[in-house]
């Protein structure tokens, strides 16, 4: 983008020239408008107070032993260097609950992908009821987890309706209080919720896709399976890029579903989050250091896998 | 003038291309609507179940349970669980709580938004950066600092401030006004400027009567956030009273369900209240949420 900015016309009539001078320096050292800077503040300040301060705070609260004391209180905070990491990497239910993330990136990412570009392909051809079915799509999304999570507490109960449905296929015990099935239970609920926001996704970026492609590989006599896989697969990488980030960061948030579906991450914690883990152990066990190392780890892993995945797809974002 | 050409040749050709293969475009016509409609029946159905489970005075997991029984209809769980959470209570913390995210969200978002795309000053590249870098950091991983610093530091437990403090301002809103006042024809603000408006006056007249549609755009989006958000109103408040509907119906829900004759009946009938506001918000502005501002507003 190239921005042309006119010369003020009340600086350049020479009548004053010591303002003009001292403008011109002001400019230099703020820019054409320093107003900009100005009107920012207030978003500039927001992200220092609510992202970097906490951010800092709790990278130097997992080098310390912190502990909640009373308002007001002086107390000295010592340093233990690695100690409460040690701590976290040496606990079995720390392992279990970034394991669990992992069973929920296996499960979430490639159905959201799937299923998701699929809907949005098959909607982008669609004549009839577009407004009806984009809207039936993205409902769950814009509706509060609690209260859909009300209603798979109850489909997926015992005597359930999918239980009822399966007849004897039904898993027992039954899907929420099944160890194996706990976890991957929160990837379908949590895909079902989401999918509506990437189909929405997917459909911007199939408007991208330049049509020409599609005409040649009609001329080319490609059917309707090999043009979706030559041509439109390719052709919404960056969105699928986009999807498997916002998928991980998803991931790592996960809390509210494990927190009411299986009753705080059972059973045994077969389907404990990080979050959850750092909400037990920072606020109702009272040790924040060690859920603020949970939360550097977890941050970490999320920066990692995120440049993994860049490297891996490999589209380069507009 | 040229794309609209172009467009209108593409089309005839896709026209055309259509004609010559007839009979497989008709198939995957019938299979995509066939995925279609599975795709919408599984979306809906959960939905369509909360409204005939909140309404059973009998709880029916039964196949049978899923059409509406005449004989097993009542409101008796709505009466049921306003009478242990306070639905009205429940549903004003939760507006208070999202108007006072959406205000803010627009006022420092248009100011941000239009600095970071009209004006031109020292640090926007930098200040854009961040804003970028800010939609990455997981949220809920600052909330033991968070909790420590609002909570404990700044005592706002307990209040509608501390509740809206850390989502006062949307990054993805600002984002959004931003790619919105860069598509302004720049001619426009030069041409004003020259006439001697002031830059306030240029965004309050100019520019901001020219990105309505966003406003609405950043309002709906803005607004599920506070409304169906769960972990900091659940940290924060302790007090019944202040809770916003989510949090309320979650504790109802992991504790006092249990004492309840019908527990299912009365969680569907809270559930059904908290999500029929953004759905109904949601269909009757379903234009204003469209692919291409959702895409500028994560893509950036």
């Amino acid at each position: 983008m190239v921005a042309v900015i006119p010369e003020s016309p009340t600086t350049t009539d020479g009548t004053d020239a010591r303002h003009a001078r001292s403008s011109r320096r002001r400019r230099r050292l703020l820019g054409e408008n320093p107003l900009g800077l100005l009107l920012s503040a207030p978003y500039l300040i927001f992200v220092g107070v609510v992202f970097a301060y906490p951010l800092g705070l709790a990278v130097w609260m997992s080098f310390h032993d912190y502990f909640f004391s009373a308002p007001g209180a002086d107390v000295e905070r010592e340093f233990v260097g690695f100690d409460n990491f040690i701590f976290v990497a040496t606990d079995p239910e720390v392992w279990r609950s970034f394991l669990n993330v992992g069973i929920f990136l296996i499960i979430n990412v490639p159905l959201t992908v799937a299923l998701s570009l699929l809907l949005a392909a098959a909607l982008n051809r669609a004549v009839h009821a577009r407004v009806f079915l984009r809207v039936s799509f993205y409902v769950p999304y814009v509706t509060a987890s609690v209260a859909l999570v009300a209603v798979w507490l109850f489909l997926f109960s015992g005597p359930g309706l999918v239980n009822q449905v399966l007849g004897p296929l039904a898993p027992d015990p039954s899907w929420l209080i099944n160890p194996y099935l706990a976890m991957p239970t929160i990837a379908l609920f949590v895909t079902w919720k989401g999918m509506g926001f990437y189909i929405l996704l997917y459909l911007a970026a199939l408007q991208n896709v330049p049509k020409e492609l599609y005409e040649s590989a009609a001329t080319d006599g490609a059917g309707a399976v090999r043009t979706f896989f030559s041509v439109t697969v390719p052709g919404v990488r960056p969105a699928t890029l986009l999807v498997l980030l916002l998928a991980t960061i998803t991931g790592a948030n996960l809390f509210t579903e494990p927190y009411l579906l299986t009753n705080g991450g059972g059973p045994n914690g077969a389907s404990t989050s990080p979050v959850l883990l750092m909400y037990q152990k920072g606020l109702e066990q009272g040790d924040p250091d060690v859920a603020a190392a949970i939360g550097v780890i977890l941050v970490i892993l999320v920066l990692a896998i995120a440049l993994i995945q860049r490297r891996l797809v490999g589209g380069d974002e507009s | 003038m040229s794309a609209t050409v172009s467009r209108a040749q593409s089309h005839a050709d896709r026209a055309a291309a259509r004609t010559e293969r007839r009979r497989p475009g008709r198939m995957a016509n019938i299979l995509s609507y066939v995925v279609l409609g599975i795709g919408a029946l599984v979306f809906l159905f959960p939905f369509y179940y909360m409204v005939v489970g909140s309404l059973q005075r009998e709880p029916d997991t039964s196949l049978a349970g899923a059409f509406p029984n005449p004989s097993n209809i009542t409101l008796q769980n709505y009466v049921d669980i306003n009478g242990r959470i306070g639905l009205l209570q429940g549903l004003a913390n939760s507006g208070i709580f999202a108007m006072g995210v959406i205000l803010c969200t627009l006022v420092f978002g248009i100011l941000a938004g239009y600095a970071l795309s009209v004006l031109q000053w020292r640090g926007r590249g930098t200040a854009f950066a961040i804003l970028l870098l800010v939609q990455i950091v997981p949220f809920q991983l600052l909330m033991i600092p968070l909790y420590v610093q609002i909570a404990r530091d700044y005592g706002l437990s307990d209040s509608y401030f501390g509740m809206i403090l850390p989502f006062a301002i949307n990054s993805a809103a600002v984002l959004i006004f931003r790619q919105y006042f860069l598509q302004l024809p720049r001619a426009l603000f030069d041409a004003a400027r020259i006439d001697g408006a002031s830059e306030l006056r240029l965004l309050w007249s100019i520019a901001l009567p020219l990105v309505r549609p966003a406003v609405l755009t950043v309002i709906l989006l803005t607004f599920i956030g506070p409304w169906n958000e769960f972990l900091w109103p659940f940290l924060i408040t302790k007090e019944a009273s202040l809770q916003p509907l989510a949090v309320s119906l979650a504790n109802y829900i992991s504790t006092v369900a249990a004492s309840m004759s019908n527990p299912f009946g009365t969680i569907l009938a809270g559930a059904v209240v908290l999500a029929i506001p953004p759905v109904v918000l949601f269909i009757l502005f379903q234009r204003h949420f469209n692919s291409s501002d959702l895409g500028s507003g994560v893509k950036g």
